[in-house]
């Protein structure tokens, strides 16, 4: 057994447990995007950050990649980690403005406006769906590509990927709505998933941006209209 | 190595022992002229190996090939002197050398013993001449610890490094060393690594000794990423040696068998003379099975690295070795705990290994008594920018910036003043002529809000304008950022589209807040030494240049005259001699008007391109 102090508790883990499982399990809440149970921990969108040490060395950490070590001193909530959440919501949604998800967290986290020009990417980079697909669905069909600002995902060379069993995997795990498919006859579909999908939809929206070839039938767009969320976010001019 | 020699493998530390003073002698009673050249890559590029054709042309023309050395070495550092060589045993220094020049040395210095006046270097702030490499202010300051062998040794013959004492290190390591001896060496001599971090060598292969596993590396970090940075290439280009002796010794300590050169696949001729050393010391048994007789077992491989940034890291380097995509992970595990294969690996500078034989050599005590109290030994800066000695210097640690800057740098070319000097590459700070005191180690470069990096120090003069510089930083770091952290891919795009704003003359003074809470969110939030240290070109501007990015907002205007979108070209009539040369440079056929008369520039054709201010004999141009 580990003993580590998490917000002044003392607290135990099992070898192997990380910041965030010992978090979990004494029922402290720590918000999470890019981690997933059933998937590796990635540690990219940075929400999970807690602080951890005292002092002049306290530094923020992910708590779904940093290991529970003995005697470790944590935070999950200090001013500090807040702002920076709070920063990392804001970056977020500046590129995926109009995913539930991240709406949901910034209401949460009292974020109430963007300051940054707002991009409609909608994706956040965080992957899930390229996990998805390679260690649930044994497909390997989408990874990253390039670096930095050119970063994205995709299927090798852009082209449709033979790899791709059209499962829906990565649309499934989506926070942000990023892989949907853009019609059947599309060339640099990504994963074509939506094409084996049953339509499920609860809501329909036929002004929203959807590039299915029949808007509303991939059965994701559990969406709200764009009106309302643009009164959220509204960005500053 | 020339072919003639042939290599006998060495079986016993004896015979290291004797083929090291064998060679010494043999330099001791060599008294042949020695004409050096130093022709790193950067020589090169400004004709240093038509140089050393020109030479070798000539002195067989004279039948002199056997009189006179003739030695390709690497980077002498004076790069602003290039091509340069070294004629000893006088060491007279000939500088900006031409392949004609040649004929004219090996006549009057090598044959005749006259120093040639033209091709001596002329002091730009005393316009004193300097005969000998050691009379010039450059090298004056300098104490050369890791580069001083590089005029002497030829980079790709073993038997020139030997000759110089080299391996000598590793041979008292293995004769009388056990391995918790030379860690404790190292950790008294204070050495920390030369890469950045500053994180104790010694502790560092402590860690690495301490864990239990069959198979143990130690990689050579020659992922030099940082623009106008080149301290690692010089060194590895100019003595490959000394680096390899040196990550054997540490491979001794540790207890590893394997290693990696992890060099970018972009310096050629550092992988060319690494590639020769390997199999040189390979050959001569210093690599391999059984090394010396002694039962030591290490080999080492060459990776090269396809020129990421970001692999510099030394997790996101683990990664591109073992053919991952270069991206940092989560440090702990530490890689002295976890790192190649999931085994304990040590990583360190180019820099660090090049430390290690001196440290051995010279001893502990020796080596802390150099320095100040945190941090011990040389450091190599690679002095660029607004600076009139450009080069590779090597200085103790706890030397101030304005003695490096203004004694070693000869200062600021142009009689211009001095205004910023950047320190640590693109993810370093600027720090202002108040800081110019300011004794250089790794703690009080931090304090001052920028870092020690690899050691790249880019002198800026009053016509820099620090929010471009800020610009042009974040540029450079959001392209290199890996992407994986939201933090530093979004952050440091969102950075530099808020400080490309301000330049534009679009900012706002809620901009500048913003600004700094991304930056410190950015800094807090991000996983791996990139993303924590890419806000510090804008932290530290904005902390001692305020004023500029106030002026850019508040009054849009560019007070050192470099943003385009703020600056306004025009002629001052008053000073204007009507000579016709800024009318002839301007592309745009902006400015108008005849000989001898007063020319007028029209502002809607301009493109603000500075042509006719960098013509304008006068300063007749007014840039506001």
């Amino acid at each position: 057994m580990i003993r580590l102090i998490m917000n002044g508790l003392e607290v135990q883990a099992e070898e192997g447990w990380t910041l965030l499982d010992t978090a979990r399990f004494y029922g402290l809440e720590i918000p999470t995007l890019c981690y997933h149970e059933g998937l590796s921990v990635f540690g990219g969108c940075r929400l999970c950050l807690v602080e951890i040490g005292e002092g002049e060395k306290a530094k923020l950490v992910t708590s779904c990649t940093y290991p529970a070590e003995e005697g470790l001193i944590v935070h999950t909530d200090t001013r500090r980690v807040i702002a920076a959440r709070r920063m990392m919501i804001e970056l977020m949604l500046s590129v995926a403005p109009y995913s539930k998800k991240i709406q949901d967290l910034a209401s949460k986290f009292g974020v109430t406006q963007v300051r940054f020009k707002l991009r409609n990417e909608e994706c956040i980079l965080c992957g899930l769906c390229v996990r998805m697909c390679a260690e649930q669905m044994d497909g390997r069909a989408i990874g990253f590509q390039n670096r930095g600002y050119r970063r994205k995902i995709s299927t090798p060379f852009d082209l449709r990927s033979e790899e791709c069993r059209l499962c829906g995997g990565c649309i499934y795990i989506c926070p942000a709505c990023q892989l949907r498919c853009q019609g059947p006859e599309a060339e640099t579909a990504v994963c074509n998933a939506c094409l084996t999908l049953e339509p499920t939809c609860l809501d329909y929206y036929d002004e929203l941006q959807c590039w299915m070839y029949d808007a509303g039938r991939c059965g994701t767009c559990v969406r709200e209209p764009r009106e309302k969320k643009d009164s959220l976010v509204s960005p500053k001019p | 190595m020339s072919p003639k020699k042939r290599v006998k493998k060495l079986r016993h530390l004896s015979e290291l022992e004797s083929l090291i003073n064998q060679e010494k002698e043999k330099r001791q009673k060599d008294n042949r002229p020695l004409i050096s050249i130093s022709s790193g890559t950067c020589g090169r590029a400004r004709g240093s190996d038509k140089l050393a054709e020109a030479f070798k042309k000539a002195l067989r023309q004279q039948n002199l090939q056997d009189k006179v050395i003739l030695k390709v070495t690497g980077c002498h550092g004076f790069c602003e002197a290039e091509p340069n060589v070294v004629i000893y045993p006088e060491s007279f220094f000939y500088q900006k050398l031409e392949p004609r020049d040649a004929i004219e040395i090996i006549n009057r210095t090598i044959l005749k013993g006259e120093i040639i006046d033209d091709f001596l270097y002329l002091d730009p702030v005393t316009g004193e001449k300097a005969t000998k490499e050691a009379d010039i202010p450059f090298y004056k300051k300098q104490k050369r610890l890791v580069l001083g062998d590089n005029p002497l040794v030829d980079p790709t013959d073993i038997f020139d490094y030997l000759s110089l004492g080299g391996y000598s290190s590793l041979l008292k390591v293995l004769s009388s060393f056990k391995s918790e001896e030379v860690i404790e060496t190292i950790k008294k001599s204070g050495l920390r690594g030369r890469g950045g971090a500053g994180f104790p060598t010694g502790k560092k292969w402590e860690f690495a000794r301490a864990q239990k596993s069959d198979v143990k590396y130690i990689i050579c970090n020659a992922d030099e990423g940082d623009p106008g940075a080149y301290m690692d290439r010089s060194l590895l280009e100019g003595n490959p040696h000394r680096v390899i002796e040196g990550m054997i010794i540490g491979a001794y300590a540790i207890g590893a068998e394997e290693g990696y050169i992890y060099v970018r696949d972009e310096y050629p001729l550092a992988v060319q003379h690494v590639s020769i050393a390997i199999d040189q010391a390979r050959q001569l048994g210093l690599l391999g099975k059984n090394i010396l007789g002694t039962g030591f077992n290490f080999d080492l491989h060459i990776a090269k690295g396809a020129g990421a940034f970001v692999c510099g890291e030394e997790t996101a380097l683990i990664a591109s070795i073992e053919g991952r995509v270069g991206e940092p992970r989560q440090r702990p595990p530490f890689p002295a705990v976890k790192g190649l294969w999931g085994k304990p690996t040590v990583i360190n500078n180019v820099e660090t290994w090049g430390n290690v034989p001196i440290i051995i050599e010279k001893g502990a005590d020796w080596y802390a008594s150099i320095g100040t109290n945190g941090s011990k030994g040389t450091k190599i800066f690679s002095l660029v920018g607004k600076i009139n000695n450009t080069g590779l210097v090597e200085v103790p640690m706890g030397i101030t910036l304005r003695e490096i800057i203004f004694d070693i740098g000869g200062g600021i070319p142009g009689g211009r003043k001095f205004k910023a000097v950047q320190t640590g590459g693109p993810s370093g700070g600027c720090l202002p002529e108040k800081l110019l005191d300011l004794p250089i180690d790794y703690e009080s470069l931090t304090q001052a809000g920028s870092i020690m990096g690899s050691g790249g120090m880019i002198v800026m003069d009053d016509r820099t304008c620090m929010v471009d510089v800020a610009r042009y930083f974040l540029n450079f770091l959001r392209d290199e950022s890996c992407g994986k952290c939201i933090s530093c891919r979004e952050g440091t795009q969102r950075l530099w589209e808020i400080v490309t704003e301000i330049t534009e003359g679009k900012g706002t003074m809620e901009h500048l807040a913003l600004l700094e809470e991304l930056a410190i969110a950015v800094k807090e939030a991000s996983l791996c030494g990139l993303g924590q240290t890419a806000p510090n070109p804008v932290l530290s501007t904005l902390r001692y240049f305020r004023d500029e990015y106030e002026a850019h907002i508040k009054d849009k205007r560019c007070p050192a005259g470099v943003c385009k979108p703020l600056i306004r070209y025009s002629i001052l009539a008053e000073k204007c001699t009507g000579c016709l040369a800024c009318l002839r440079v301007c592309p745009q056929g902006a400015i108008s008007g005849e000989l001898k008369k007063v020319h007028v520039l029209d502002e809607s054709k301009c493109i603000k391109c500075g042509a006719c201010f960098e013509a304008c004999q006068f300063g007749a141009i007014l840039i506001e």
